[in-house]
């Protein structure tokens, strides 16, 4: 996969993914269209499939709104990548299958528009020419992945 | 094995003698909780995998967030919620003239039990921990996959150990004890974390512990704990509750916390969160700028909307008019505080003052509806987020406090406490 990124501070949180005010639809449509509005207005215009999110501490504060990773998802994103991750949208990313990557480094060393590819474990920065391996995953968090989210996993378990 | 009181609460409902910070385990829960916003995805996740909620009696559905309906992508949100739990036979649904703000509403119905452990598709469900049981928010699909199975994955969480010493002064709340420990710890310092308190808890009424309880996710923890004792029994009691000895768990003295902080509730002032994080606190007397001005106050929510609150709030604007050029709008957080608002005159106080009254929801606290804030306005409320646009336009302010600040706020058109 290869895509551009968009960079952010910290505390990104669920208000600003997806503001309220557009929680009374919860269709991928609509929730892709206002992602990031309140912190990035172009945002749903600019970003495209591959495409990847850079965020600082404390990505996906707030509230439990799994409308806020559903909404990155539906945009296309292939990975959010942070220093740090709050508790309940590391919890709905996993479950709704959506990567996240927990990285100070790359989250320092990867900026605005820089093109990254994945491929064999190894995260690529094209603009700057660093190479990072992907940290490692938890068993469990790989397995719910794996299956395509939790409610696969579940279906899989019996 | 030595255990924080949390680590013993998911022992038990997994079934094993110990468990340890950091462990993926999956565990037994008592209680499921979905809302108005969160219900429909987790309805839809469910049906991919099954039919039937395995246990129907575990399972609690309150709409509160935008009801009554504010629009009509709303409505069928609600009506899809209506139509599951006529469907799959959810006694425990709460509908419009017989529900209220969550977290406010299933400690009032007597639904929260100490020991058990309780999950909830809204990030404020760690407001029961303040009863003696563990209490977590998660996600929809968290929500779907416990319907279907009654059980959850979850990471055994660390600890944060909170001693609290001595008695609140005047006019000094929960909400102040809380927004100080967010200051100390900063929005992501309990991340994953459980926040376990100790010491003079006592001193702190059941409502108090709510509030604090309820803003524990605000410094990113997983669920806040105060052990059982006399006042938290005796609040359960005249919910129709009755805890049994099992039901009072307390941590091994030599369980491991991370980390203790110790808060002098003596010397506690009046806090306010300024725009736009809850840990950037100040405090009257030190560092709370003079005059400033606001355009609206909002007192209620899952944080503040409780009868205390109201009372605390009354106490303030009783014979006094809100200031001109000031919205200020109160919303009694489930029908019985309204109810008792009307019984106790508070009602009356309000709207004699130039409030506005409102049925129960939680409509502005998230920017929902019944008080949203146009480009460049400030508002001093009881809630418990202020982050960029939570409660209308991006270019907004919300400032976090208690019922007594908001009141003194409506009441001087700034930011403003009660004299001592």
């Amino acid at each position: 996969m290869s895509g551009k990124v968009f960079k952010y501070g910290d505390n990104v949180n669920t208000d600003v993914i997806i503001p309220a005010r557009y929680l009374n639809d919860a269709s991928a449509e609509n929730l892709r269209s206002h992602a990031m509005e309140d912190i990035d207005a172009e945002f749903a215009k600019r970003v495209q499939p591959g495409d990847f999110v850079v965020g600082g501490y404390n990505f996906g504060s707030g509230s439990s709104r799994e409308h806020a990773p559903l909404a990155l998802k539906a945009s296309g994103v292939a990975a959010v990548i942070a220093k740090s991750f709050a508790r309940i949208f590391f919890r709905n990313a996993v479950n709704i299958g959506l990567y996240l990557i927990e990285s100070a480094q790359m989250a320092d060393e990867i900026n605005e528009n820089d093109v990254l590819t994945i491929e064999n474990d190894i995260l690529k920065d094209v603009t700057t020419g660093r190479s990072y391996p992907l940290p490692p995953m938890d068993e469990h968090v790989k397995n719910i992945l794996k299956c395509g989210g939790l409610m696969e996993a579940v279906k899989h378990e019996g | 094995m030595k255990m924080t009181a949390t680590q013993k609460i998911f022992a038990k409902h997994t079934g094993r003698e110990s468990v340890a910070a950091g462990e993926l385990i999956t565990a037994d829960v008592d209680l499921i909780l979905g809302n108005d916003i969160t219900s429909p995805v987790a309805i839809a996740e469910m049906k991919k995998a099954g039919d039937r909620v395995k246990c129907p009696d575990k399972v609690v559905l309150v709409l509160d967030h935008f009801v009554p309906a504010k629009d009509i992508k709303s409505a069928e949100q609600c009506k899809i919620v209506r139509d599951f739990a006529r469907e799959q036979g959810i006694k425990h649904f709460y509908d419009v003239g017989c529900s209220g703000v969550e977290h406010a509403l299933l400690p009032e119905l007597g639904l929260i039990r100490p020991a058990s452990l309780v999950i909830g598709a809204d990030s404020h469900t760690c407001t029961y921990g303040a009863l003696g049981c563990v209490s977590t928010g998660v996600g929809s699909t968290d929500m779907a996959a416990a319907m279907l199975t009654g059980r959850l994955w979850f990471r055994v969480p660390s600890a944060i150990k909170v001693v609290l010493s001595g008695t609140l002064p005047r006019f000094v709340t929960g909400k102040d004890v809380v927004l100080t420990i967010i200051g100390m710890l900063g929005v992501d310092g309990a991340t994953y974390k459980s926040l376990e308190f100790f010491g003079d808890i006592a001193s702190l009424t059941a409502d108090d512990r709510l509030t604090i309880a309820n803003m524990a996710v605000e410094c990113g923890a997983k669920n806040a704990f105060f052990p059982l004792d006399d006042v938290s029994e005796s609040y359960l009691l005249s919910r129709g509750v009755k805890p049994d000895a099992e039901d009072v768990v307390t941590a091994d003295e030599d369980a491991v916390y991370e980390r203790t902080v110790t808060l002098y509730l003596s010397s506690l002032r009046p806090t306010v969160a300024f725009p736009h994080l809850p840990s950037n606190v100040r405090t009257f007397g030190k560092d709370v700028p003079e005059g400033l001005k606001i355009d609206q106050v909002v007192i209620g929510s899952c944080t503040n909307g409780r009868i205390s609150d109201m009372r605390a709030a009354a106490s303030v604007m009783k014979g006094r008019k809100v200031a001109d050029g000031v919205r200020c709008i109160v919303i009694p957080a489930t029908q019985e505080v309204y109810r008792q608002c009307l019984q106790e005159g508070l009602t009356e106080i309000f709207i004699d003052s130039g409030a506005a009254v409102s049925t129960p929801t939680c409509g502005p606290c998230l920017g929902g509806y019944m008080g949203i804030l146009a480009g460049g306005e400030r508002a001093v409320a009881t809630t418990n987020r202020n982050f960029v646009g939570r409660m209308g336009a991006a270019s907004s302010e919300v400032y976090l406090a208690s019922p007594y600040v908001a009141a003194e706020s409506a009441i001087k058109g700034e930011l403003a406490c009660p004299e001592v």
